[in-house]
């Protein structure tokens, strides 16, 4: 088990005639992918990669049976590409494309309002069940299938703590990247609800950043519900305010969304936090010990 | 992006946001000859910097007479303000707003903020004008009202209303405060703003509700399509390192540090800074080299971080995923025989194609230190910069 995604996943790839796009099929085939096919306005009927091209979303899923799509285009089309996809009524939309505009996303996300699509990013590295299907840019090699759930707004950290699991024997049920940006459609407390109701993830790791209030509401939650634990990392303690940190989303104003905030209030609700980015591995497997998951956890 | 006072209130006229009269001036003479088209007998003196609390460092001055505003100008021009925005260095400034007194009767705040729990614009306002909103937040919340705004219909006018009501804007004045929210509004959504903020609007004495101040910052990611923002940009406002990583499309962020860094990924980048001072070091940036970089960005990233006098030692910090080892390791070797790097450099390397990544670095006969983890590395740069 896992969530979001899994063998079966039929994916299809918006912007796939694109460099990047192409590169990525590539990639997530030889991963071993369900990709059924991809969308190129006026290049339906081409073939890519051994894929199928159709010109629109809703062509491509009545063709394939697809229920999830990436996204690869440019910044200025993605808020398009994303709506396309919900009105296909895709069950999960997977937005990699980083710089887009918050106006856009404020309005994609007030039309996405009551519709059945799950968008997770835009700016993330995408998810990944390992060993079954991966959706996204991340170097599938360094995962390995089995019970820990990762949550992360940041790409390089995401690999740099399922590298630390990975060599450690700890399997990963599934890595969820849900971005860096102000205005995301999946948010910590979507994620950690579907790990807390996964029957295969026993723990989670949630990598948090300055910026917003995300990993305070996310602790709250978890305080109040979730039935596994949790450990936490949050980047950027030395971080200026005022200074974005790379993520349009990383920022502290106006004395909001500090590193230092976020540590306590997760330490008010019982989450444990690594206090380097080096010692999440080490973090976690101290708490699976704790709660005598480690043996469990411990996939090969 | 950030802009000027005097900018921002140029958009806001092209908006029907009501402002008082002014002129951008470069020079003392300029700053008379606005004074006289203005001839408003008071006018206010204002510098014009990328910084906030520039009042309280004696940036503005209130001018009675023409010698007054050459006197003042000759002061302010050339200036180094020091504001608690600014640090401690300041900023000097070139442009000088003068703009006509007003009989103000009150100050008010009205801002515009994207509010990330509600994925959704907000206005807010409140009748405590003039102090940091930061404060009234933290003193007296309860005078700081908000509407949250749909997308869909924008501001409606009974919001508006509602706010002025709220923050006690006499009746008479409530329907040019509520067309001045709205132009506000239209200002933020079209421009693609991050942030408005007027603070303080007033009341005069004459009826007019006006944006004293203006501050307008706008969202990067938009500005492909704002072409006529991004005119308004004044490299000057900017650090010179910054402006110069933008070009070859590297994140980068001067701080006050001795340690450079390269890494790949803005949370990676953030995490290493964290662990450099967690080792007992100070970094100097932040510098992301973004996922697809190649030999050529590693080396402009170099360059950038060794224009920094302050930098006694790089660390070089790479989670290769879509970024292969191997190139970064050539960019890394290309750069220090471009710029003779004689500065201890530290590299990890460490996900794709990393074995030939670091048999590129051990063969290049260079000085680098190779670390094996994160902790490992921040370890290393922080002894050797010692």
């Amino acid at each position: 088990m896992s969530i979001y995604i899994n063998k079966d996943t039929k994916v299809i790839v918006q912007g796939i005639t694109g460099s990047t796009a192409l590169f990525h099929t590539k990639q997530m085939l030889e991963y071993g992918t369900n990709i059924v096919g991809g969308t190129s306005p006026g290049k339906g009927g081409q073939t890519v990669e051994g894929v199928k091209v159709f010109n629109t979303v809703q062509e491509a899923k009545e063709q394939t049976g697809a229920t999830a799509s990436v996204i690869y285009v440019p910044a200025p089309f993605a808020a398009d590409a994303i709506l396309e996809a919900v009105d296909a009524e895709l069950d999960y939309v997977i937005c990699i494309t980083e710089h887009i505009p918050v106006m856009d996303m404020v309005k994609v996300k007030r039309q996405m309002q009551g519709k059945k699509t799950r968008l997770i990013g835009p700016n993330c590295p995408g998810v990944i069940t390992p060993e079954e299907c991966k959706i996204g840019i991340m170097p599938g090699y360094i995962h390995k299938k089995g019970h820990v759930g990762v949550v992360s707004r940041s790409g390089t950290l995401t690999y740099e703590a399922v590298h630390q699991l990975s060599e450690e024997g700890i399997g990963q049920s599934t890595a969820v990247g849900i971005g860096g940006d102000p205005v995301n459609g999946t948010n910590f407390i979507d994620v950690l609800k579907s790990f807390n109701e996964d029957p295969d993830t026993e723990a989670v790791i949630m990598i948090g950043e300055i910026g917003g209030t995300a990993e305070e509401e996310a602790a709250e939650w978890i305080k109040e519900n979730m039935t596994k634990p949790v450990v936490g990392f949050i980047g950027g303690r030395t971080a200026p305010p005022g200074k974005r940190m790379g993520h349009a989303g990383a920022i502290i104003s106006g004395g909001k969304g500090t590193a230092d905030e976020k540590i306590r209030t997760m330490n008010e609700c019982g989450i444990k936090v690594a206090e380097t980015p080096a010692v999440m591995g080490e973090t976690l497997i101290e708490v699976l010990r704790e709660k005598g998951l480690y043996e469990k956890c411990k996939t090969y | 992006m950030n802009i000027h006072e005097y900018q921002a209130k140029e958009i806001f006229r092209q908006f029907g946001v009501a402002v008082p009269n002014s002129r951008v001036a470069f020079s003392v003479d300029e700053a008379v000859q606005a004074a006289q088209e203005l001839s408003s007998g008071v006018s206010v003196v204002k510098a014009q910097i990328h910084a906030g609390g520039r009042g309280k460092a004696g940036g503005v001055k209130i001018a009675k007479s023409l010698d007054d505003v050459s006197t003042y100008a000759e002061e302010l021009l050339g200036k180094t303000l020091v504001t608690h925005q600014t640090g401690p260095e300041g900023k000097e400034v070139k442009r000088l707003l003068i703009e006509e007194g007003c009989d103000i009767q009150k100050e008010y705040y009205v801002g515009i903020v994207l509010d990330r729990a509600t994925s959704r614009v907000v206005m807010m306002a409140s009748e405590e004008g003039g102090t940091e909103i930061e404060e009234v937040a933290a003193n007296t919340p309860e005078k700081i009202f908000q509407e949250v705004i749909d997308p869909v219909t924008g501001l409606m006018p009974y919001q508006a209303r509602r706010l002025a009501f709220n923050i006690n804007i006499p009746k008479e004045l409530v329907s040019k405060a509520v067309k001045f929210m709205m132009g506000l509004y239209d200002v933020f959504v079209k421009k693609d703003c991050s942030i408005a903020e007027i603070n303080p609007l007033v009341t005069t004495g004459d009826g007019e509700v006006l944006a004293l101040d203006a501050k307008l910052n706008f969202d990067d990611n938009a500005l492909f399509r704002q072409k006529d923002v991004l005119e308004y940009r004044d490299l000057d406002e900017e650090d010179p390192k910054e402006i110069e990583a933008s070009k070859y499309d590297l994140s980068y962020v001067a701080l006050d540090g001795n340690i450079g860094c390269m890494v790949n990924g803005a949370g990676l980048a953030m995490s290493t800074m964290d662990i450099i001072k967690h080792s007992g070091g100070e970094p100097a940036n932040f510098l992301d080299v973004g996922g697809g970089a190649t030999a050529e960005k590693v080396t402009e990233a170099f360059k950038i971080i060794l224009s920094d006098d302050h930098v006694k030692g790089i660390f070089v910090n790479i989670f290769g995923g879509i970024m292969k080892c191997d190139v970064i390791a050539e960019g890394v070797v290309e750069a220090t025989k471009q710029v003779g790097l004689e500065l201890p450099l530290v590299v990890r390397l460490e996900g794709t194609n990393v074995e030939q990544g670091k048999k590129i670095l051990a063969d290049s006969g260079l000085n680098i230190t190779s670390a094996n983890s994160m902790a490992d590395g921040a370890q290393k740069i922080v002894e050797l910069v010692k």
